[in-house]
């Protein structure tokens, strides 16, 4: 699933490892989300918004719209 | 993979269960050598080394229940889904084989044998797939 997670990241200057600090997952979940390798569940999709202050929607491209992009 | 705290803990315990299996192993294979076991107690002997293995499936599962990280859970899963494909796939071969006479018996514990091994073809799936970019 596409997503924003790295200029996110990029615009708070922190690192695969500090963003999975703070989401208390390994940088490699932070890695395969990032690379759209891996969907994160409901509630880490859920901790992500939370951590940046966004909605899902801000965040993640749903699959169904990634075409109109 | 990281090395998550459920993963350590994994780890340890896998070691811990290891250094039993060798001794279990070592003592059985010398008590039956030197022929001082007989009757029930020979049974118990012969099955004990089998119980740190198992211990390593439940160390297995305790760790898919203790991660926290459901990306590393998924890899876990995988890995081990590949390992029984592996293992069982290999075990179906060689029972029709055996069973024409084609190949020689083989122990039935060589199908655990086979998992272990197994996990290291998921481990490297699980590192090609991520190096292809794909999950």
């Amino acid at each position: 699933m596409k997503n924003r997670l790295k200029v996110l990241r990029a615009e708070r200057n922190w690192s695969q490892g500090d963003l999975a600090d703070r989401l208390e997952v390994s940088r490699q979940s932070v890695n395969a989300i990032e690379t759209g390798r891996y969907d994160p569940s409901l509630p880490l999709a859920f901790r992500i918004a939370e951590l940046f202050e966004l909605s899902i929607e801000q965040i993640f491209t749903s699959p169904s719209r990634e075409n109109d992009q | 993979m990281a090395c998550s705290r459920a993963l350590t803990r994994y780890n340890y315990r896998v070691v811990i269960l290891s250094l039993i299996y060798a001794a279990f192993l070592i003592a059985a294979v010398y008590l039956f050598k030197h022929q001082l076991l007989s009757g029930p107690i020979a049974y118990v002997a012969a099955i004990l080394p089998a119980l740190p293995i198992i211990g390593i499936l439940g160390a297995i599962g305790r760790y898919l229940t203790e991660e926290t990280d459901e990306y590393l859970r998924m890899m876990m899963v995988r890995q081990a889904l590949i390992a029984s494909g592996f293992a069982l796939s290999i075990a179906t071969i060689w029972g029709f084989l055996e069973n024409f006479d084609l190949v020689d018996h083989v122990y039935a514990y060589y199908v655990q044998v086979l998992w272990f091994a197994g996990l290291g073809v998921g481990a490297c799936f699980n590192k090609l797939q991520a190096a292809r970019g794909v999950l």
